[in-house]
């Protein structure tokens, strides 16, 4: 029995630690957010480089071929920094082409995947906001063998810097006659619109389908058989997603926690006063708290697939819930100078603000928890 | 990452629940000859104090077999394994570690038997979560000790043979945590008068007790004079990863569910009603992180890293969902859980259940303490 890390995984979060302190502080952070695609291509391929791309994909297509629980321990980094990058959006794609691709599409898109040359993301949401089969909209017409796709799809990861881009469909009338389509950005048709976000070192955006031609090539596994692979990929969203809320939040703790004990107010520091000191006591018992429920998600998708649902919505829900509190207690905790522009508190609580819905809110995972625990 | 257990520990726990299956029969269905059966099959197989040195009588099991044989436990509901609830609980531990031979030989097989009840004389009426501030006064007078105070909020006093007390035999100490003593008293010794409190649920389990000149062996003695303090956080560090006790919650929970499909609440089933339905599944995803907190504090254990403060975590959620769970349960009911005893559904049972929390969250130290704890001992903020 070993619910922790073994030595090689340890030995990755120090080096992607390393890698991060030294080359992308928050300073850094900052200057890569003003910029119009948010992040810096030359770490990407240093990223890439250092096997943190491809971490899942199989070693014949130029990966290391490991799992979540893996790519979980570069997140939580990721996370801890703020590391702007399109690496979820990109293991998302990633994963969709590894479970269903052909030996073919493996071979058209993983190496790039890999090697950092293509980017990825994973278009999931429609303007109904309806997470999973339900909310696609998205129908195709039927040319011979094609599929015609006229529609939109919202919220799209990096979509103004991904190359490929996975879009789930509609390719009958029912609920779960889901495809998945992997359509190249240069396709005609095919248009993107970024979009503001909450959290500047996010990118994200809208993505425009007007009659895009899908080949029978580019279906991911059997036409109409996709819904439980696309249940799947949003599962996996949301673990990511909430790995890197935890390293977002222990950085957020660390800095109020290291603030409260040099900030002397009434003569004494104002960690020694309950008001401070027992919000933080919280603060750390939601973060190790949700990191148990995300560490055994990730387990699951990895070992267990049919408990994976279940332990993902766990996850999400919790720190949907406690990630934005934590936001708003770390800037909250430190008074006028939390709400300065200058002061990194800000970054940590609009990141959970982005975190809370992508991949579902706590309202929409309790509910599946209600659901899938049988009421 | 690996759930699997080795092929020894899987053998342990086939062993365990084959013993179940063949000696277990279900909650309603136990007389007290099946106790008395139960009690001797399982001290038989040293799985009364099965955490404790063989050569005191315990089981030696390694921490890995404590877990799985708490865990199947715990899982089919079975009867405790053993009736002396503290003494196996601490007063044991504490008696293994400081305690002197012949202190070994009088007390542990009782425990382990369950011969008698020990009690917990630690509380005093001015002296709660500040422990360390207990004034009950004690002199030594040639081979006997001379106690005079009060404890207050002494679980079972009236049932038990023995209580482990604290005492103050110092008050000329720098930090109120020296000249602490700790004591092994017999109940029925001249002086000691126990006077049972009722509480809220209208029911007595514990009592204030008064100490008037209560004369008490030097040999009674647990470990040296002025140190009691490090015996009793000693031994009440018996931390257990808490997993067991999440087979209780998740019962419960699952009682609560089963409540809120039968409950017509608003014109349509509780389960059908989405703040409830929230509420379920936020309790449901709590005891989860518990049983989650509970393995990596496990792993960390049993790869010999220290563990410091962080059972508090599940002591906090345990101490929220004990509430939140009695109040879910009223609240499903809707104006019915305004009703009690024969009127009330399933006679009361969750009424009685939703005044019982003060047990785990008064009892083991409340929430505002845990947070302390947390906030001083792991993030390193000053003590207030
Ligand atoms: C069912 C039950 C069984 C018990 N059994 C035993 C037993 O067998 N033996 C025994 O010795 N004792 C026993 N106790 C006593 C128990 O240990 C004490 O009640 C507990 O330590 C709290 O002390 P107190 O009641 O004096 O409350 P207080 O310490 O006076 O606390 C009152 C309130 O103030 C808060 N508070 C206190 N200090 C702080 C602080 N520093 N910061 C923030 N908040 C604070 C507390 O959280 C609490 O809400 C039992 C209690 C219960 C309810």
């Amino acid at each position: 029995m070993n619910f922790g890390f073994s030595e090689e995984q340890e030995l990755l979060r120090a080096e992607v630690r390393k890698f991060l302190d030294q080359n992308c502080p928050l300073e850094e952070v900052r200057k890569l957010s003003e910029t119009p695609q948010g992040f810096s291509r030359s770490y990407w391929d240093r990223f890439a480089e250092l096997g943190w791309v491809g971490l899942g994909v199989p070693e014949v297509h130029g990966g290391i071929g490991l799992g979540w629980v893996d790519l979980v321990v570069v997140l939580e980094e990721t996370g801890r920094t703020l590391f702007p990058s399109p690496l979820i959006a990109t293991s998302l794609a990633s994963a969709a082409i590894q479970a269903a691709g052909s030996e073919a599409q493996q071979a058209r898109w993983l190496p790039g995947i890999a090697d950092g040359s293509l980017i990825g993301t994973l278009a999931h949401l429609e303007d109904s906001d309806v997470l999973g089969c339900a909310g696609v909209e998205l129908l195709a017409r039927r040319d011979a063998d094609a599929f015609l796709l006229t529609g939109g799809k919202h919220m799209v990861l990096d979509a103004a810097n991904a190359d490929l881009f996975v879009v789930p469909f509609k390719s009958g009338a029912g609920e779960e006659d889901i495809s998945l389509a992997v359509i190249e950005r240069a396709t005609a048709g095919l248009d993107v619109e970024p979009a503001g976000s909450i959290d500047v070192t996010q990118r994200q955006g809208r993505l425009r389908l007007d009659g895009v031609r899908v080949e029978t090539d580019a279906i991911l596994g059997e036409p109409g058989g996709a819904a439980p692979l696309f249940e799947r990929l949003l599962d996996c969203g949301a673990v990511a997603i909430t790995a890197e809320a935890i390293g977002a939040s222990e950085a957020a703790l660390e800095l109020t926690a290291s603030y409260a004990k040099q900030r002397v107010q009434f003569d004494q520091p104002i960690g020694r006063f309950q008001g401070v000191k027992h919000p933080l006591a919280e603060m750390y018992v939601d973060i190790e708290s949700f990191k148990s429920l995300l560490y055994y998600a990730a387990w699951a998708l990895d070992n267990l697939p049919e408990e994976a649902s279940l332990a993902a919505s766990r996850a999400k829900a919790y720190a949907s819930e406690a990630f934005p509190r934590i936001g708003i207690d770390t800037v909250g905790l430190h008074g006028g100078i939390g709400y300065t522009w200058e002061y990194d508190a800000h970054l940590y609580l609009k990141r959970a603000k982005w975190c809370r819905p992508t991949f579902g809110d706590a309202d929409y995972h309790y509910e599946r928890v209600a659901r899938l625990g049988g009421i | 990452m690996d759930f699997n257990l080795e092929p020894e520990e899987e053998a342990f726990r086939a062993e365990v629940c084959a013993f179940l299956d063949e000696n277990l029969v279900p909650d309603g269905e136990r007389t007290a000859e099946f106790m008395a059966e139960w009690s001797r099959k399982v001290r038989e197989r040293r799985w009364v104090g099965f955490s404790w040195p063989a050569d005191v009588g315990g089981g030696g099991g390694s921490l890995m077999q404590q877990v799985i044989l708490k865990d199947e436990m715990a899982k089919r509901k079975a009867p405790p394994l053993g009736s002396c609830f503290m003494g196996l609980a601490w007063v044991g531990p504490g008696i293994i570690q400081y305690g002197t031979e012949e202190q070994k030989q009088k007390f542990i097989p009782d425990i382990l038997d369950g011969t008698y009840q020990w009690c917990t004389g630690y509380s005093e009426p001015d002296s709660g979560s500040d422990l360390a501030s207990l004034k009950t006064r004690c002199v030594r007078e040639g081979d006997e000790y001379v106690v005079n105070g009060q404890k207050i909020w002494t679980s079972i006093a009236m049932w038990s043979k023995w209580m482990i007390l604290l005492v103050r035999t110092s008050t000329n100490v720098e930090v109120k945590h020296d000249g602490i003593t700790c004591l092994l008293v017999e109940m029925d010794t001249p002086g000691i008068t126990v006077r049972p409190i009722k509480n809220m649920s209208g029911g007595s389990i514990f009592a204030e007790v008064f100490f008037d000149d209560v004369r008490v062996p030097v040999e009674n003695r647990l470990g040296v004079e002025g140190q009691g303090w490090q015996v009793t956080v000693s031994a009440l560090a018996n931390e257990r990863s808490g997993i067991a006790e999440v087979h209780g919650l998740v019962r419960t929970l699952s009682d609560v569910k089963e409540l809120a499909r039968s409950c017509r609440r608003g014109g349509r089933p509780a389960s059908q009603d989405p703040g409830i339905r929230r509420r379920i599944a936020s309790a449901d995803t709590r005891i989860e992180a518990m049983r989650l907190n509970g393995m990596r504090f496990l792993t960390k254990q049993l790869k010999g890293e220290p563990v410091g403060s962080e059972s508090s975590v599940n002591k906090l959620h345990r101490a929220l969902l004990e509430i939140e769970l009695g109040e879910l349960a009223l609240e499903i009911q809707g104006s019915r859980g305004a009703l009690d005893g024969e009127s009330a559904l399933d006679g009361g049972r969750w009424q009685k259940f939703s005044l019982n929390w003060p047990e785990v969250v008064i009892g083991g130290g409340t929430p505002n303490i845990q947070r302390n704890i947390i906030a001083e001992r792991i993030l390193g903020l000053p003590k207030d």
